[in-house]
Parts: C-alpha cells; structure tokens; sequence
C-alpha cells in the first residue's frame, strides 16, 4: 500500500502494460507446447518421416476425438470437477447411432439420437452433483459403469458397421494436413475459448473452480452452472461417438478406457489446474496433440507398443510435477 | 455529529423516511438456544451505526437476519420505510443492501474487475450470443476503485496478487459501486495489520462522506469510536442500549456491553431474562 497513485490507479503505459503481461505467463500452460516442440524435433531426428505430410495429417487424424473429450473435460475440471465417465458416454452415444441406424434411420437422425443420449448422460452426472450433492469422483465412476453397461445392454454386445460415404469423406477429405474430423474438433475448441473467456457462463465457471463459496455469495446460481459443464462434456463424447464411428466404420460397446485417461492427462498437460479455477482452452488442445504425437513417435521409431502406456503415464506425471514446481 | 438525525438524502417517494433501516422486535432461535431474544434498531441515513457486544451478544445473527442468511422468527425489518422480507443474500442485495464478509468473499484466481463484476457482469449482443463486455467492465471497474482514492494495482491483476488491504478494498469498492442502499461491514479490518486498518478505515469515511449508510460490526473499540456516529449496544440475545458517538466514550460502551451499566430503558427485559437463566438451570 506504498505505491504511488500513478501506479495504482492510472492506466499503464503501453511499455508498463507488455512488461507485466510477460511477468505474468504461466509456465504450466506453455509447458505442453514447448513438450510438443522438443518432442517433434526429437521423434523427426530419429525418423525423418515423422513429420512428413502424410504423417501430420495421421497424427491430427488420430487427435481430433481426444481433443473433443479433452474440450469437456476441461469445463468440468476448471470448475474444481472430473468425469470420469466420458469415453463410457461416447461409447454409448455410439451404440446407440448404431442401433437406430441399422433400424433404419437417416445416418444424422441417428447421429442426433447418439448425441442426445451422451448429453442426457451429462446432464445426470451435473444434477447428481450439483443438487445430489456427490461427490463428483463418485457420481462419474458410477456413470462410467452404468453407460458401459447401457452400451452392451443396447447393442447386446454386438457390433454395427456403418458404411457411410460421407463418414470415410470427414476422415479422409479436408483442407491440407487437416481433414474434416480435425477441422470440427479445432472449430468446437475455438467456440469453447469464446465460451471460457467471453462469455457470463465461462467467467462463473472459473469463479466456481476458485470458490464456490464466493461464487454462491455473489448470487451466482453454482447448481445451474455446475450441471452445465457435464452437460457440455456429456454433449462433446456424443459429437465424439461420431468421430469414432467415422474413424472406426462401426459402433461397438468397447470401453474405450484409454480415452478417458488421456483426455484427463490432455487437461493435466494443458496446465490446467486439476483444484479449478484456471484453464485455458489451447493449453489442453495442445496436450492431446502431444499425447497422441507421443504415441505416433514412439510407434514409428519402433519401440514395442507394450511401451507406450507407461511413457504416456510419465509423462502426464511429469507435467503434474512441473505444475506443482511452479507453486 | 449531533444528536439531530439528518434530512433524508435524495427522494424515495416518502420524505418522511429518514432512517435507511429499521429493525423491529427480531428474535431467532436455533433449537433451544436463544440467539436473539428481542433486537430493534434504527439506521439513520447516510450514517455510520457500529454494533458493539461480546461474543455470543448476537451480533452476527442480527445481521444475518438483516441481509437473508437467515430468517427472523418474529419482528420486522424495514428498509428505507418498506418492510421486507429476504429468504436468501441475493434478495437482500437486489434490493440494495450489500455485505463485505471479513472472509473476503473474493475469487483469488479471477481479476479485481471480474471480482468487482461477478454476478452481475456486463454483457453485449443478443440471446444466446451475448458475450462479456470485457472493455466495459475494465473501464468501469477503473471508476469504482479510483472514485474510493484507493491503492489498488491494475483492474487485470489477479486477486491472488493483492495484498490483504487491497483485497478488503475491493471488496468495499464492489459493495459501495452498485448503487447500494447499505453496506454492511462485518470486522472489515480483523485479518489486517495497522497500516492497513488505517487506509480501510479512510474507506469507510469515504462512503460515508458519498452518502452510504453504513452497518459496522467490529470488536475494536477505538475503531468504533473513530468511525460511527451511533453505537447499538448488544447483550446476551438484546438491543440493550444505543448512544450518540459523541455523547458517549470507551468506558461506557465496556460497561454496557459487560453489563456493568445497564441502560434503564432496557433493565426490565434483562431482569426477566436472567430470572429465565436461573429456572432453566
């Protein structure tokens, strides 16, 4: 409280202004792009195809359903939450395009069926939650089973394959690296930085995950937002299930498990805090590209795929590591 | 500071009206326990009244009678001559009456202008498409903290940075910037040190001198004395006495929060109160 008025009150100067802004970089939300970089520059040293054309456009073809989940995943973790139950929801969307698909439906009717069924599911982990009042851990690790249960009571443990031209088009057609899948999986990150950062819901979102207490005394309606961030991850596995179903060519009731531990590590190596409160949308973009770049270097220099859950599993500790050094 | 209660500062329909609250015969019980046997009070407009007692006298649950954490059993509350009502915070605010916790009820992650505008934040477009109004809130934030003089660093620096002083400041800044009718301080100055005390005090004259009535809850004598202009004295669940600062001093206010002096108008209730002690007991 010793600071002149000028530096208090007055606007900064444009000089002042660039300084503090750069004072002020989080190096836990960089962190996942400089990953990425040095582990670019690394995988294309060891092999010179791995950034090749073709391979960019494998690796973003790969990322674009992580980065959906990894997208929902982060409304609900930056209100101080997890879902656990995300790839279990996707799985499920799935099965169900699948289902009313082979009944006969119009490939977007069915589409839409899967989509509302994943929101659905959102919507009952929010209001658990939220006006439950259980804990989220808790309320996702039930739906996570339940979902997957529904999945194989629905398609009785079968699988639907979908011959779509259209489907084979979202993976293969594009705008140079980027195909289709990839191009509506940056489209939806973009809407949701606007969400985030410019929009009442994103600022109560952030609010929720600093203090929830706060947020309530300042007349914030929590439960509503709350409810709100599952739904959003609920609705992103069903755009996800058809993702899947485009990159698979069938809906099947697999776990899928490996999506839901990475689109948590995607958050973790975005520099999102896992208490809430912070996040960014780039960040955890960035670190599903990393994960899913990992695995692909690591696959084309030839190292056993047995390997490469427990690479993924030290690096996601690693980034955890670096986010705590930094407090 | 006299004893003359002050003209009713700008028209809300009846002039007539000259204090900013009234509470009437309020009393709460918690189960068994008696928190508030009978509190009544007035607020006189544009006035500082500080509400002194010990611990357990009922302080905090009169005031959170007043602002809607809790509701009454029996009495009534008038503001600015109306008789309201509150089942929750958010009804107290919307009609005006604005409370700074000594928790800081501030998001430590968010900035001092999303602080100053959440809830209640500025917006621009239509229907689902309305996005912040990121500029605006900037700018008017800028006008809430420089209009209290205060040394509180840059609107888009994050709470998390500020200092303890500066934090209760912006607190101030967001009860006193939204056109509120009273603001209700409570131990705004218990979490800070001298230095810091003084310039959250200088804040409060501030708002005074802008014309809010003020509710003070503090435990500082001394701090009572320099910033009210009417002592409400708590005791033991009751209103027991209320004094003009000028006409009363620290040894005074000791005795009638300890129950020393009892105040004549008041000594019947507490006779009563105590026989009530002993039969339970």
């Amino acid at each position: 409280m010793t600071t002149t008025s000028a530096e208090s009150t007055g606007a900064p100067t444009p000089e002042r202004s660039r300084r503090l802004q750069l004072s002020e970089v989080s190096w836990p939300e960089l962190a996942s792009t400089i990953g990425l970089v040095v582990m670019a520059i690394v995988f294309a040293v060891l092999n010179p195809g791995y950034l090749s054309e073709g391979n960019v456009s494998a690796m973003l073809q790969a990322s674009a359903i992580l980065i959906v989940l990894t997208i929902g995943q982060t409304f609900v973790i930056a209100t101080g939450g997890i879902d656990l139950s995300v790839a279990s929801t996707m799985t499920l969307g799935a099965v169900v395009l699948g289902e009313f698909y082979a009944a006969g439906w119009n490939l977007w009717a069915a589409a839409l069926a899967g989509f509302v069924a994943a929101a659905v599911v959102g919507v009952v982990n929010g209001l658990l939650i939220s006006k439950g009042g259980i804990t989220d851990f808790i309320v996702t690790l039930g739906t996570l089973s339940a979902a997957s249960g529904l999945a194989l009571i629905v398609a009785d443990g079968q699988k639907n394959t979908i011959v779509e031209p259209v489907l084979i088009r979202m993976s293969v057609d594009g705008i140079w690296v980027f195909s289709w899948s990839v191009l509506i999986a940056l489209a939806l990150a973009v809407v949701a930085h606007v969400v985030l950062f410019h929009s009442r819901f994103g600022l109560h979102v952030l609010a929720i995950g600093g203090s929830e207490e706060s947020s309530r005394a300042v007349g914030i309606r929590t439960w509503k937002v709350k409810t709100g961030v599952y739904l959003i991850s609920g609705a992103l596995a069903g755009v996800g299930a058809l993702l899947l179903i485009a990159r698979v060519g069938a809906s099947e009731p697999a776990a899928n498990t490996s999506f839901l531990l990475n689109s948590v590590a995607a958050v973790v190596l975005g520099g999102v805090s896992l208490f809430g409160g912070r996040a960014t949308i780039v960040g955890p973009v960035v670190g599903a590209l990393l994960l899913t770049a990992l695995v692909n270097g690591l696959t084309r220099v030839g190292l056993s795929e047995f390997y490469q859950p427990l690479t993924v599993g030290i690096v996601v500790v690693l980034a955890a590591f670096i986010t705590r050094y930094q407090k | 500071m006299t004893n003359q209660t002050p003209a009713p500062v700008g028209g809300s329909g009846s002039a007539a009206v000259t204090d900013m609250l009234t509470v009437r015969g309020i009393k709460k019980t918690f189960g068994r326990v008696n928190a508030l046997r009978e509190a009544s009070m007035s607020l006189p407009r544009g006035q500082v009244t500080a509400i002194v007692g010990d611990n357990g006298a009922g302080k905090s649950t009169l005031v959170k009678c007043i602002v809607g954490v809790h509701a009454p059993d029996e009495g009534e509350v008038l503001l600015d001559g109306e008789r309201v009502h509150f089942t929750n915070p958010q009804q107290a605010r919307d009609a005006g009456i604005e409370t700074v916790f000594q928790d800081l009820a501030l998001v430590e992650d968010l900035t001092v202008a999303e602080n100053l505008f959440l809830g209640r934040e500025p917006t621009r477009g239509a229907g689902p498409l309305r996005l912040l109004n990121r500029r605006r809130m900037r700018s008017e934030a800028l006008d809430m903290v420089s209009a209290l003089a205060i040394n509180v660093p840059r609107v888009n620096a994050r709470v998390r940075r500020l200092s303890g002083g500066q934090r209760q400041a912006v607190s101030l800044a967001r009860a006193a910037g939204f056109s509120s009718k009273l603001i209700v301080l409570d131990e705004p100055t218990a979490a800070l040190g001298v230095q810091e005390t003084a310039r959250v005090e200088e804040l409060i004259l501030d708002l005074k001198q802008r014309g809010v009535t003020i509710l003070l809850i503090s435990h500082n004598f001394e701090q009572v004395l320099r910033l009210s202009d009417q002592v409400q004295v708590m005791r033991a669940g009751r209103t027991v006495a209320q004094r003009r600062t000028s006409a009363t001093d620290g040894q005074e206010l000791v005795g009638l929060v300890t129950g020393a002096i009892i105040d004549p108008a008041t000594a019947e209730a507490e006779v009563a109160d105590a026989h009530e002690e002993e039969t339970l007991a």
